[in-house]
């Protein structure tokens, strides 16, 4: 009982954690380039990323199959370069959920940086301030509470997530069962007491994700631009 | 480094050309003057390369930007204080003061860390947060944060537009103590005819995106055929020495070369001191002999010098020399016509109001 109620949920947690690590990197300069661009791929570029937030999980995830497959372009690939192929596998897993949380990432990071007076970065660069040094340390500092809420908002998305899990991910212990899977198992087998530890537990985890975020973001600061 | 700045810039905006070239000299303060939307702000953006363009610029002797060079803007060695202060808000006072200082080597730093706070009166607010400054406190921490680079050149938009006027006043004192403390360059954006004739040394007067009029302040203010449209605020800017105070009267008599002018006076104007002075156009008028029996105390021989019908219809500029001093005088075409005032005719300049400037 503990031992398979501890692996998926450790899994979870190094799904989420990786997930977003990776997509805070991916995601920044992404961001930032819709938000200082005037360049005709900004809306389509734009689009492409928000369409998680549409599309059912399990559309993706029937893409994501084939492209990752042995017949597809990305799947072709890995097996080249001697990875093997990703469906099925918890690195598969990690692509799919950062293409599936890329908005949650991308969407705070960019509003974040479109409340950055653009005053402030001229000013960094007449104090002798190269472009990426202004980034780290102006853009990032003042865009701090759009970093949290992008962190917390990715995070909490994929320990959330269902549709492409399973069609991605299956449902193989120790690589890619993750609590969702692993309580939607527990409810078919009618196991409903380990079904209930888990899902309360998930209930409880993501509260006191939520209010500890609200609480480091605090009230929102004026910032006095004028 | 007694240089010049030359520059050549053209851009194109929708509705609006910006075409300027100028040589400046590479010392004291230039003003850029101009009405609001003629292009004076934009200059200074090219200059420091915030705003891209065609064209060259150099800086005593450095070239910035020609057709083969272009330094971007962190490459620059100059300062920008702009309109509204862009006190980065999650630094307090004294990293915000530091942000430019340790971005330069340690060789090239000119002002050192401590003069440049003590000058601006900043060392009580080093921990504050800028939020909770003053607007002028602000605008001297910007100040300050810009000269810590040890800029070659210093440019500032406006700096005092966005203050009330109790602190304008504040901070104009330490504008013309930098004026005078500092060798490097000024470029002063203002439309303000008061800031620019307390400060400036020379006038660059900017018309829809070009440079209709430029060089020293008074010889520059003082011309009668002004295509720039000072309109109410044409006047002359003068150097005086107070000679005498008459605490009795409160009033000051202060001489230049050419005549003496009594002023209504506070107790900062010392004997000796040099203030300058402005006597504006319409504060000016003419008879041909001396009136005494009348209110205005300022009576002044002077000279004709030269009349140019005015912008204003049915107005004429008066230029008039007592000594080697030239001021204006705003009369109506018929007075002139009345008078028969004609080039070198002797006259007596009546002067209803003196200001001083600083």
């Amino acid at each position: 009982m503990i031992e398979t109620y501890w692996e998926p949920a450790w899994l979870t947690l190094k799904l989420a954690g990786l997930t977003t690590l990776l997509l805070l990197i991916v995601g920044t300069p992404i961001a930032w380039w819709l938000a200082r661009t005037n360049h005709w791929l900004r809306q389509p570029i734009a689009a492409v990323v928000a369409l998680p937030l549409v599309l059912p999980p399990t559309v993706l995830g029937f893409y994501l199959l084939l492209v990752m497959g042995p017949e597809g372009v990305v799947g072709q690939l890995t097996e080249k370069l001697g990875i093997g192929l990703l469906p099925f596998t918890f690195e598969g897993l990690v692509v799919a959920s950062m293409l599936y949380s890329l908005p949650f990432t991308v969407q705070p990071l960019q509003n974040a940086f479109e409340s950055v007076h653009a005053g402030f970065l001229e000013a960094a660069a007449t104090l002798r301030a190269s472009p990426l040094d202004r980034f780290f340390t102006v853009v990032v500092p003042m865009a701090r509470n759009g970093f949290l809420t992008a962190g917390v908002l990715t995070f909490a998305h994929t320990i959330g997530e269902f549709g492409v899990v399973l069609m991605i991910g299956g449902n193989i212990p120790g690589e890619t069962k993750v609590l969702s899977v692993a309580i939607y198992d527990h409810v078919e087998a009618l196991e409903y007491t380990q079904a209930h530890w888990m899902a309360a537990s998930m209930v409880a985890f993501s509260f006191v994700v939520l209010v500890s975020l609200y609480a480091l973001k605090g009230r929102p600061r004026v910032e006095m631009v004028r | 480094m007694t240089g010049r700045i030359d520059l050549d810039f053209r851009c194109e905006f929708p509705g609006f050309r910006l075409d300027a070239h100028l040589s400046v000299p590479g010392s004291g303060l230039t003003a850029l003057f101009g009405h609001s939307g003629c292009g004076k702000t934009t200059l200074l953006r090219c200059i420091a390369g915030l705003q891209p363009c065609t064209g060259s610029l150099s800086v005593n002797g450095e070239v910035w930007q020609d057709s083969k060079v272009n330094l971007p803007v962190h490459q620059r060695p100059l300062a920008y204080v702009f309109q509204d202060t862009t006190l980065f808000p999650h630094l307090s006072v004294k990293r915000n003061l530091e942000f430019g200082y340790r971005r330069i080597p340690e060789s090239d730093r000119a002002l050192s860390f401590d003069d440049v706070v003590a000058w601006l009166g900043l060392a009580r607010l080093l921990t504050r947060m800028p939020a909770g400054l003053s607007g002028g406190e602000r605008q001297r921490v910007a100040i300050a944060r810009a000269l810590l680079t040890s800029p070659q050149l210093l440019l500032m938009d406006e700096p005092l537009s966005a203050l009330d006027q109790r602190s304008k006043q504040e901070i104009l004192p330490y504008l013309e103590n930098l004026r005078d403390r500092l060798a490097m360059p000024i470029l002063y954006v203002s439309h303000s005819v008061s800031e620019v004739a307390r400060l400036a040394d020379h006038i660059v007067i900017m018309d829809q995106g070009q440079v209709v009029d430029e060089g020293p302040l008074q010889a520059t203010l003082a011309r009668p055929d002004q295509r720039f449209g000072l309109e109410e605020d044409a006047g002359v800017i003068l150097t005086a020495r107070i000679s005498e105070r008459d605490d009795t009267w409160h009033l000051a008599r202060a001489e230049f070369d050419g005549g003496e002018l009594w002023l209504r006076t506070d107790d900062r104007m010392a004997v000796g001191s040099r203030p300058r002075l402005q006597v504006l156009a319409r504060d000016v008028s003419i008879a041909l002999t001396r009136q005494p029996d009348q209110s205005i105390q300022n009576l002044l021989p002077a000279t004709v010098d030269d009349i140019v019908t005015d912008i204003a219809p049915g107005t004429s500029m008066v230029r008039l020399m007592a000594g080697s001093t030239p001021f204006l005088a705003r009369l109506t075409s018929r007075s002139v016509h009345t008078l028969g005032l004609t080039p070198g005719q002797p006259v007596w300049m009546q002067i209803k109001s003196v200001a001083i400037v600083d």
